[in-house]
Parts: structure tokens; C-alpha cells; sequence
């Protein structure tokens, strides 16, 4: 089942570099003017915002990112990346050291942190193997019944998880005699893994394994008639998501220096599929729009809904509505109302033909 | 039944042995070693028919949602919400006219208009696109949460049963036997749950003779089949759609009055019996009716006797039965592949 709409998405992708110049030339602008923005941020914000909204957005954002690589490239919605990011938090947690003397093993970063994520990945992978055996919808319910056992499971567990409460008092590494939960240091940080996992999407998309994958989305069959084999695919494309799901959450557990059964809860794990989808599934930045849009809305609808005259506690449903009407009209997210936008410009207003350069026909999602 | 046992030689037997040996210990006294080792019958019973009835309200929930599934490939994520929604209504109105009975069709109404208004206004314009019906069905069960949850509130309310059906009624099963005088001590058990257990037998009966026996049945098994085939035949599509959203929807609504009289309703509710709708459908096969059925009793028991005889892991237990099931029959376990 296709789940965007590759017709037009190709059409941006497709187009190469100029044969002349090197790579750094064919780096659009406004990606340029993006990137020092990022860069010089801690110069234009204070630190409630480089920490709370930037950093928190990076993070979500990542996981977004990893959803999207599976759903937007693989064509499977997985809702069970925010358990593998909680997994790696609680990992790092068990293994390193944290406010709960008693379970957490005190490792120091070097190893706890590499070892998290392997665990992480290896509980990411299990759980696509178990995922791929079903397909389009079916994967969203199996998902999301996987991540809210990882949520019970780890509730009721006191041994290894701690229940209820989970883990405080986790803390990042004094990595070259920096505190990296200070505002500035996180913001990078957080910048640095959510660029680099940006551009390693970026690039796998472009390499052999990106392109069988999509070709596996777009048409399983043919793929394996053609000798791949489609199943290693697509749980490889788990693995390689639940890498980024991973590091996502251990920074995560270091934003707010703690991990608990909620921060994988049933709530969560839709929100992470909500960043995704109000962003857009097309393009690995759709998630870091999405999850930018639901940090400030999550931080400032208590403020919103007040100067609205409304009740402060309404906030879910001001996401709910966003959402809602960010599905109903547009399926592919933010970026799908911007390249609707920019096609409506290149349209010849006489014809209604497209006079820009030749692009796929408007395909619809699903089968 | 036949050709089963002729192909599966050794699962018929294993079946067999296992219900000889649940029929034993249902009505034989438990001899001492038993009770040893795993505790007093009196426990095993209550873990048995508690069990049976959750399976009753889960199969309640559940069967609309497969329904709505089988037919128009919709995965409505907001069925939780329909259902806490029609427990919400069901204690409304038992409190406004004192009637418990009364509330059960004036709920199913309600929340069936709810229903065909979301089939009107929704999913009739996305059809065919399951995915964008799902991310919308998610997208109106947060709202429909918060709108809940600001008329509500946080509180549990609990439905009142009526006179007539609180307090338990003596069953003839036979818990153990009086020390003193060697008298059988029969099962005591709630008499409402018996009379719910008893409504979702009869509810799935009529659902079966309905699907299989009337024209709009009929009509309905020919659409999960092939509704492109089915519209040209010249049937009204949208009208069976329309009708089976109510109906899931009312059912849903109905399964939450039922849900507010023995247990208890609350926001939360409505993700949990999603999600237990989701095990049930996906053991029991996407889109059958005996299906869910099969699937509501197991989780249900798996539920209940997790919970008395290993209630840490109680709720992983359920999840461990999906995980089983899918990898070993992932269309179910009444699915077809």
C-alpha cells in the first residue's frame, strides 16, 4: 500500500545536481540561510526557548524522523518508535546512573550509552519482524498493541523498569568538562544528532538500500520477483529506524532527566504519529516542522486558550483540532499544503495545465 | 468439525483433552493436592465466569468495530470513544428517569446518531483511503477524549444496577464441601453479570441469524466480500455502510452502559477497551463475527485468571496471546488469509 504520494514527491527528489561545480554549490539557499540561523540561534534566543522549544522539538522531531523514514519510504506507519526511544531512555538509565541506586548499574557513559542503543534497536527490529508479517493497516494496530505492552510492561515491572515511577535523576555525561544539560550545550547537542540523522535519512534514501526499499513499498511483488528479498528489507529499514528512535530517546531522558512508564505511553506514541503526519510523510523534514509546530502548541495553548477566553486544560483539544483538520484537508502534512501552494503558482491560469517543469500525476495514497 | 479432526489428528485430541479436563474442574471437588497447588476452586471459578462476562463486554465492543472493519476497511481508532461516550450517556439517563433498562436503547440511539453523523461527514469522503480514515478516526478520538473529559470530568461514575438484579444469586456449582457436616457449598456470583453474560449471548446469536439469515445480512457478507461487485449490482452501498456504522456504534454505546454497571466509567476507559478491541480482533481474525467472539473470551480469561494467578504481568499476558498469534497465524486465529 503506497502511503504518499510519490508522484509528485519523485519529481523534487529526481532532479540532480548540475554536472558542473561541486556539491556544496548545488545546496539550495535557503538551506544555507537555515542552517546559520540554527547555528546563531543561541545568539537570538533565551535559554527557556533554546532548551524547552528547540531542543525538545529536535528531539521529537527525530523520532518523527524515524517514523517517517519507515512510513513515508517503507509505506509502514509504526507506532512503535516512541517505545523503542523510552526503551533506549530506560536503558541508559538501567546501565548508567541515575537517582535509583538500587537498579541502575553505574556504567560509565562510554558503555552504557552504545550498549542502550543496541538493545534499543535490537527490541526496534523484533518488533518490525513481528510488524512486517502484516501490512498498511494492519501494521498501525499491531504497532500500536506492541508499544502500549512495552507501556503496561514496563508499569508493572519493578525489577529491571521500577514501575510506576521510572527513573530520575539521569544525567548526561560531564563530556569535556561541559554540562550538557545546560541550555546552550543541549541545543547543540540536540542540533548536531537531529542534522546528523536528517542528512544519514537524506543519504539512505538516495542508496541502493533507500531505493529497493521504496521499491518494495511501491510494489512488493515485482521487487521479489526481481530477487530482493522484501521481508530482510523492510525489517532492515525497522533496525535503521529504531538507530535514530534510539538516540532520540536517550536525549530525551537527559532533557527532562528522568524516564517513566508515561513517557511511552499510549498518548505519546500518537502524538509522535501525529508530528509526523501534520508535517508531512513526503520529506525527512516534514516530522522537524511537525514537532516544531506541536512543542510551540503544547507550550503555548495554556496561554492561547486563556487570551481566547477558554480554560487552559483545553490543550489536547486544540491539537486534536489541528490535527483533525490538518488530515481532513491536506493528507500529507504541512509540506503537502506548501507544495499544493507552489503548484498552484506554476499552473497556467488559462489551461489549468502545469507549465513549471513535468511532474507525476496527483495519485491518491492507498489502494 | 469433521474435516478438522480428520486433518489436525492431534490438535482435535489436545482440544479434547483440555476441555475433559476444564469440564472436571468446573464441576468435580477439588481434591486437596489441587487445591494445593494452585489454590482454592472457589478462586479458579470466580477467575472463570469473571472472565466469561468480560469476554461478554469485550465481544460487546469488539464486534461492532470488526464489523465496521470487515465491511469498509475502516479501522475506526475512535470506537473507545463511542464506547465511553455511550457510557456517559447510559449514566445520564439512568439518573435522570432511575430506569436502568431504559438506558440501553435510548444509548444505542444516541450513540448510532453519532455514528451515521461520522459516517455522513467523514468517512464518506475519504473513502477507500484507510489510512487517512485512520489518522482521521485518531485525530476525532482525542477530541471527542477532551470533550469528555470537559463535560465529565475526571470522576468514576458507576452505573446503579436495579433491585432486581444486585446481589448474588447461588449457582449449582459446587465450590467445595462443608467440613462439619459434608454438605456441597455451592458458587455464590452476581446476578447482573449472569444477566449480562446472558444479553451478549443472545446479542450474538441475533448477530449471527442476521448476518447469515436476513436479506441485509445478505447483504453485508456480500459487501465485506466484494463491494465493488455488490455496488454494481445495484445496491445503495453507502446505505448498508451507513447502517453498519450505526449499528457498530450503537453496539459500542450499548457495551459502555454494560461497562458503567460492573465496572466503572472514567476517562481512559476509552483507550483501554480500543486497545482491548484491537487484541480481540486481531486473535480472533479481522472482520469475523465468531472471530471476535473466540478472540473476546480468550483475552478475557486471560485477563481474569492472569490476574489472580500471576497479577504482575496480568496485562502483558494479553498482549503475549497477540504476539503468539500473529506469529503463528497472522490472519487470526478465525481469519481468512
Amino acid at each position: 500500500m503506497a502511503v504518499t504520494d510519490h508522484g509528485t514527491g519523485q519529481g523534487a527528489e529526481g532532479r540532480r545536481a548540475p554536472a558542473h561545480g561541486t556539491w556544496i554549490e548545488s545546496i539550495p539557499p535557503a538551506v544555507w540561510a537555515l542552517g546559520a540561523v540554527l547555528l546563531l540561534m543561541p545568539a537570538l534566543a533565551n535559554d527557556f526557548v533554546l532548551y524547552q522549544i528547540f531542543g525538545w522539538t529536535f528531539i521529537l522531531g527525530m523520532i518523527g524522523l524515524s517514523l517517517m523514514f519507515l512510513a513515508g519510504y517503507g509505506g509502514m506507519v509504526s507506532l512503535v518508535q516512541m517505545s523503542v526511544a523510552g526503551m533506549a531512555g530506560y536503558m541508559v538509565a538501567i546501565f548508567g546512573s541515575s537517582a535509583i541506586e538500587t537498579i541502575s548499574l553505574g556504567w560509565p557513559w562510554y558503555l552504557s550509552v552504545p550498549v542502550a542503543i543496541l538493545i534499543a534497536v535490537a527490541f526496534g527490529t523484533v518488533a518490525g519482524a513481528l510488524a512486517v508479517r502484516t501490512e498498511g493497516i494492519y501494521t498501525i494496530m499491531i504497532t500500536l498493541a506492541i508499544a502500549s505492552a512495552f507501556f503496561y510492561f514496563t508499569r508493572q515491572n519493578y525489577v529491571i523498569f521500577n514501575g510506576f515511577s521510572g527513573f530520575n535523576g539521569v544525567l548526561p555525561p560531564q563530556l569535556f568538562g561541559v554540562d550538557w544539560r545546560q541550555a546552550v550545550p543541549f541545543y547543540y547537542l540536540t542540533l548536531f544528532w537531529a542534522v546528523l540523522s536528517y542528512l544519514a535519512v537524506l543519504y539512505v534514501r538516495r542508496a541502493p538500500f533507500g531505493l529497493a526499499l521504496q521499491g518494495v513499498r511501491d510494489n512488493p511483488r515485482r521487487m521479489r520477483a526481481l530477487g530482493f528479498n522484501v521481508t530482510a528489507h523492510r525489517i532492515a529499514a525497522y533496525s535503521l529506524a529504531a538507530v535514530i528512535a534510539a538516540i532520540a530517546g536517550i536525549l530525551l531522558t537527559w532533557q527532562s532527566a528522568q524516564i517513566s512508564p508515561g513517557t511511552a505511553g499510549v498518548g505519546p506514541v500518537i502524538d509522535i504519529l501525529i508530528i509526523a503526519v501534520v508535517g508531512g510523510l513526503r520529506h525527512p523534514i516534514g516530522p522537524f516542522i511537525g514537532a516544531l509546530i506541536y512543542v510551540v502548541l503544547s507550550t503555548f495553548a495554556i496561554d492561547i486558550l486563556t487570551g481566547l477566553g477558554l480554560a487552559g486544560e483545553r490543550f489536547r483539544l486544540l491539537i486534536g483540532l489541528g490535527f483533525l483538520v490538518i488530515v481532513f484537508f491536506s493528507p500529507d502534512g504541512v509540506l503537502g499544503l506548501w507544495e499544493k501552494w507552489r503548484a498552484s503558482g506554476r499552473r497556467d491560469p488559462l489551461t489549468g495545465e502545469d507549465r513549471g517543469e513535468d511532474r507525476g500525476g496527483n495519485r491518491e495514497g492507498g489502494a | 468439525m469433521r474435516r478438522f479432526v480428520e486433518r489436525n489428528p492431534f490438535w482435535s485430541i489436545v482440544i479434547l483433552v483440555a476441555v475433559a479436563v476444564l469440564v472436571w474442574s468446573i464441576f468435580a471437588v477439588w481434591p486437596d493436592w489441587l487445591v494445593d497447588a494452585i489454590g482454592r476452586k472457589k478462586i479458579f471459578l470466580n477467575a472463570l465466569f469473571n472472565g466469561i462476562t468480560l469476554g461478554a463486554l469485550y465481544f460487546l465492543v469488539a464486534s461492532g468495530f470488526t464489523l465496521i472493519f470487515g465491511l469498509m476497511r475502516n479501522v475506526n481508532l475512535a470506537h473507545g470513544s463511542l464506547y465511553l461516550f455511550g457510557g456517559y450517556i447510559g449514566y445520564e439517563i439512568a439518573d435522570w428517569s432511575g430506569s436502568w433498562l431504559l438506558a440501553f436503547p435510548v444509548t444505542f440511539l444516541v450513540v448510532a446518531v453519532l455514528g451515521v453523523a461520522l459516517q455522513l461527514a467523514v468517512f464518506r469522503r475519504m473513502q477507500g483511503q484507510d489510512l487517512r480514515q485512520t489518522l482521521v478516526t485518531i485525530g476525532i478520538s482525542i477530541v471527542l477524549a477532551d470533550l469528555m473529559l470537559w463535560i465529565w470530568g475526571g470522576d468514576f461514575f458507576q452505573i446503579l444496577t436495579p433491585e432486581w438484579l444486585s446481589g448474588p444469586v447461588e449457582t449449582f456449582l459446587v465450590t467445595g464441601v462443608k467440613r462439619s457436616s459434608g454438605d456441597p457449598i455451592f458458587l455464590k456470583y452476581p446476578m447482573v453479570r449472569l444477566v449480562i453474560l446472558a444479553a451478549a449471548i443472545v446479542i450474538g446469536v441475533g448477530m449471527w441469524l442476521l448476518l447469515n439469515r436476513t436479506r441485509i445480512g445478505m447483504l453485508v457478507r456480500a459487501g465485506v466480500d466484494d463491494r465493488e461487485m455488490l455496488t454494481a449490482t445495484g445496491v445503495n452501498i453507502q446505505l448498508v455502510f451507513v447502517a453498519v456504522f450505526a449499528f457498530g456504534a450503537g453496539l459500542a454505546g450499548m457495551a459502555g452502559v454494560v461497562g458503567g454497571t460492573f465496572q466503572s466509567i472514567a476517562p481512559g476507559e476509552d483507550t483501554r477497551f480500543l486497545l482491548a478491541s484491537l487484541v480481540v480482533v486481531i486473535v480472533g481474525g479481522m472482520g469475523s463475527i465468531p472471530g471476535a467472539a473466540l478472540g473476546a473470551l480468550l483475552i478475557g480469561l486471560a485477563e481474569q485468571f492472569g490476574s489472580v494467578y500471576m497479577p504482575t504481568y496480568a496485562v502483558v499476558l494479553t498482549f503475549l496471546i497477540m504476539v503468539l498469534v500473529l506469529a503463528f497465524r497472522p490472519q487470526g486465529i478465525l481469519g481468512r488469509a
